[in-house]
Formats: structure tokens, C-alpha cells, sequence
């Protein structure tokens, strides 16, 4: 009996954690999402890549409601993603999220920043919590700057202080939204690295980037979107060496030829 | 020893002098009026500091009756003349609708606590739209991220959007201080001895008609100018960098 339990407890639990079903919303006359139809199951990294105006950023909003749909369903773990209140705040407290513009709580200091989710929500004790928080911002090096502001921290310091946020609320689910494209260059790769690190360590990931060696390393699938539309799935080999419809080709040929 | 003594006589005659000038102050408590602005002037600041950020918080709120409320109280309130809200309060609120602040049988602190609330209800309309102001300073970002941790409206409100937005309107604030302060002097309308009252009643009695209005004018302006000074101090000194 112990041992089928133990058993249990070390394998992840498979199945589909993030399950979007015919999903549509317009922006005024703009049809933004499109019958999106996506399966996010656990353990898996999924980038979602495609031209400016796809709508990928507003598919991986709509994740967690912080953009509304018109139709269509979105459950996430088996849960329908409730409609407003309480029981949404619940689910948004297991979707980690990632922002292009970092988003930090400006007033707060960067450890404050790591511990409010975890006090406020978690209703964790202090000192545990801010354990956890030094340790976390740690694990993103950037625990040298707990004391310090946001604002006086450099871009890619204050991404991975974001990461260290989500990952504070321990979510079942991580959304990035475009989290490297507000970065200078030179910080691109030290953001990238963590995302790396925690895709290794098996943690579910939708990914929107502009990145394709991130894409091509760490993904376990590419989303190809354009005009609203998922237009080809595929495992990153397969849709950079291979891809199969028209969009797909224009996209990667202006892209990659360069 | 000529020396000394000629340093000594200007010393009484300048007592005298000052006596003679400044003599329609006798017998009137000049300290004592203004402290009582100063009270009315505190006590309505911290209430329509309370109830503006209520309203504040109202208007930004997802719940649509909230925000109706919100908009149509500030658009009624502020357009209507203090001196007229504060008569209402007594004409209204206290001889016909019988409210008697809790003090039924003192005419004066009744009065007084009447004022603050006309001054409250009043001057909450304007610390409601500065503070708005500022909830709109704050990147939709901040909020954004408070929610997706999973903070409540309240708490994304109370912890994120208006710690910041305070930070960005003191310097605002400080005007509505500011007027505040010398819109109390409308409560002598209703009899609270402040003292825009007192100055009413020495102006009938004493002849120095100028000299009355500077030493008022002075006395506000004692209370006032540091408010300002102080509250751009800080409002530099709590700025949020962004």
C-alpha cells in the first residue's frame, strides 16, 4: 500500500492541465482569437510564436482572465476559469504570470515584491515566507538586490525578480507573456537562462517569445499563430527545418534569413 | 553710563507703543478662535481624507452602482456652494431632521460637529477626484500583476494601485488642505466661534478695520504656508520611481 502511494506521489500527475475549446473574442470589429482550440498537458512547454497582432499575447492573457473571452470554454486543471471574485482570484493565485513590461510593485522593495503574494494569498507566515523568498530570489540571482527598488534594478534583474514572484505562489502553471522583448540584448540570455533551468525542472510553461532558439531548445511543442488563428502545431524540429503551411514559411524565412 | 541708560529708554516707550497699537486685542481670544479652526480643519481632514478614498475607491470599482454612486455624489456635491451645504447641515439636518450629533443639549459643540460633517461631505468630493488622478498615474501593468497573483480588488486597491497614488498626489493634496483650512471659515455661518467669527465680531466693535484683516490674514496664512512647504517636502521624499 505504501509503496503504490509513494509510487504515485513521485510520478507527475499526467493529463491536460490548460484546455482551451473553441475560444473566440474581438476587439471591436478586430476578431482577435478565432475558434482557438489548444491543449496544454503537465509537465509540458509549449512557445507560442507568430507575426505582431496574432493574438498571441491576448491568448495567453485570456488564460487567466485578465482579458475576458466572447465564447468558447477555458478550464484549467478540470476547473472552468470562474467568471469574477473569489474563486478567480483562487485560480489566478496557480497561473504564474510573466509580463514584457516586468510589472513590479513599484513602492515595494524587491523581497517585499516576492512576499506579498505569499503573505496576502497564501496567508503564509512572515518569516516563512520571506525564507522562501530569499531563497527564490536566489535560485534567480538576483538575491544580492532583495533590498533594493525595482527601479533601480536593470531590466533583465527586474524580469527574473518577476519570475521569482510567480514562482513564490508555487503555480501549476507558468504564462509568459513576451517576457524578453522590453530587454537589452545583453540581458536577454541571463532571463532565458532561468526559463531554461525551470523547464528542465519539469514546470508547465506557455511561452509567448520571439525567441526561436528558445523555442528550439527548450519547447516541447511551437504554437504557430497568425490572424487570430492557431496555424500549425508542431515539435520545434519538425516546424523550423519543416514547416508546413505557406504562413508558417513567409514567417521563419524573414525571420531566420538575417 | 550714559550710554547704558539711553539703551534703556526706548525699551518702555516701544511696550507702550505696542500697547497702543495693538490694544483692540484686548479681551479677545485670539489663540482660542483659531484653535478651533485648527480642530475643524484637523477633524475634516482625516474624515473626507477616509471618506474620499471610499468614494475614490467607489469609482474605480468594478461594480457599476458603486461607480454611479460615486460619480453622482462627487458631481452633485462639489457643485454645490459650501456655505450652502453647511447651512443645510443646521437648517436641515439638525432643526428639521432633528440630528443632533450626539449633543442635543450643547449648541456650540453641536454646531461645531455639524460643520465638520458639512466640511467632510464637502471637501471628500475633491480628496476623492485628486486621488483619482493619481489611481491614474499608476501603470495598468501594477494592477495587472496584482491580480494575476491573486489578490482580491480590495487588496489589489488597498496593497498596489493606492499606496502609489497617494505617493503621486500630495502636492495636490496640499491644495485641498489649503482650501480646506479656509473654507472653515464658513462655519461661522452656523455660529462656530472660529475665527472668521471672531474677526466678524471685532471688525462691529473695534474701529482698526485693517489691522483686524491682517492679523487674520496673517494667522491663516501661518497655518496655511507651512502646509504647503511641508506636503511638497513630502511629496518629493515619498515619490514611487519608476
Amino acid at each position: 500500500m505504501t509503496e503504490v502511494s509513494v509510487a504515485k506521489d513521485d510520478v507527475p500527475a499526467t493529463g491536460d492541465l490548460v484546455v482551451l475549446k473553441s475560444v473566440n473574442k474581438h476587439f471591436g470589429a478586430l476578431h482577435v482569437l478565432q475558434d482557438i482550440d489548444l491543449t496544454i498537458t503537465r509537465g509540458e512547454v509549449v512557445v507560442v510564436i507568430g507575426p505582431s497582432g496574432s493574438g498571441k499575447s491576448t491568448l495567453c492573457r485570456a488564460i487567466n482572465r485578465l482579458e475576458t473571452i466572447d465564447s468558447g470554454d477555458i478550464s484549467i486543471d478540470g476547473k472552468p476559469l470562474p467568471q469574477e471574485g473569489k474563486a478567480l482570484a483562487r485560480l489566478r493565485a496557480d497561473v504564474g504570470m510573466v509580463f514584457q513590461s516586468f510589472n513590479l510593485f513599484a513602492h515595494k522593495t524587491v523581497l517585499e515584491n516576492v512576499m506579498l503574494g505569499q503573505i496576502k494569498v497564501r496567508k503564509a507566515d512572515k518569516k516563512v515566507a520571506e525564507d522562501k523568498a530569499r531563497a527564490l530570489l536566489d535560485r534567480v540571482g538576483v538575491a544580492t538586490q532583495a533590498d533594493k527598488y525595482p527601479a533601480q534594478l536593470s531590466g533583465g534583474q527586474q524580469q527574473r525578480v518577476a519570475i521569482a514572484r510567480a514562482l513564490a505562489m508555487d503555480p501549476k502553471v507558468m504564462l509568459f507573456d513576451e517576457p524578453t522583448s522590453a530587454l537589452d540584448p545583453e540581458m536577454i540570455n541571463e532571463v532565458l537562462e532561468v526559463m531554461q533551468q525551470l523547464a528542465r525542472e519539469g514546470m508547465t510553461m506557455i511561452v509567448v517569445t520571439h525567441e526561436m532558439g528558445f523555442a528550439r531548445s527548450a519547447a516541447n511543442r511551437v504554437v504557430f499563430m497568425a490572424d487570430g488563428r492557431i496555424v500549425e502545431e508542431a515539435v520545434p524540429d519538425q516546424f523550423f527545418s519543416n514547416p508546413r503551411s505557406d504562413r508558417a514559411k513567409d514567417f521563419l524565412s524573414k525571420i531566420l534569413h538575417h | 553710563m550714559r550710554r547704558s541708560s539711553g539703551r534703556h529708554t526706548p525699551g518702555p516707550r516701544h511696550a507702550e507703543a505696542r500697547e497702543i497699537v495693538f490694544d483692540f486685542l484686548e479681551g479677545y481670544d485670539l489663540l482660542g478662535a483659531f484653535w478651533v479652526t485648527v480642530q475643524l480643519t484637523l477633524l475634516s481632514a482625516v474624515g473626507s481624507l477616509v471618506w474620499g478614498t471610499m468614494l475614490a475607491a467607489m469609482r474605480v470599482s468594478p461594480v457599476p452602482l458603486m461607480r454611479g454612486f460615486g460619480t453622482a455624489y462627487v458631481n452633485i456635491v462639489r457643485n454645490i456652494p459650501l456655505t450652502v451645504i453647511i447651512l443645510f447641515t443646521s437648517l436641515g439636518l439638525s432643526q428639521t431632521l432633528g440630528v443632533t450629533m450626539g449633543a442635543a443639549d450643547n449648541f456650540d459643540t453641536q454646531n461645531f460637529r455639524l460643520a465638520v460633517l458639512g466640511l467632510i461631505l464637502y471637501t471628500s468630493a475633491f480628496v476623492c477626484e485628486a486621488l483619482r488622478s493619481g489611481i491614474n498615474t499608476v501603470p495598468v501593468g501594477q494592477a495587472e500583476a496584482a491580480r494575476a497573483i491573486g489578490l482580491s480588488f480590495t487588496q489589489v486597491l488597498t496593497l498596489v494601485v493606492l499606496p502609489q497614488a497617494i505617493r503621486s498626489v500630495v502636492g495636490p493634496m496640499a491644495n485641498v488642505l489649503i482650501a480646506l483650512t479656509k473654507n472653515t471659515t464658513v462655519a461661522a455661518a452656523i455660529g462656530v466661534t472660529e475665527a472668521a467669527l471672531l474677526m466678524k465680531k471685532m471688525i462691529e466693535n473695534e474701529a482698526q478695520l485693517i489691522l483686524i484683516s491682517a492679523v487674520f490674514a496673517f494667522g491663516y496664512v501661518c497655518l496655511t504656508l507651512p502646509t504647503g512647504l511641508i506636503m511638497g517636502w513630502v511629496g518629493k521624499k515619498v515619490a514611487v520611481k519608476r
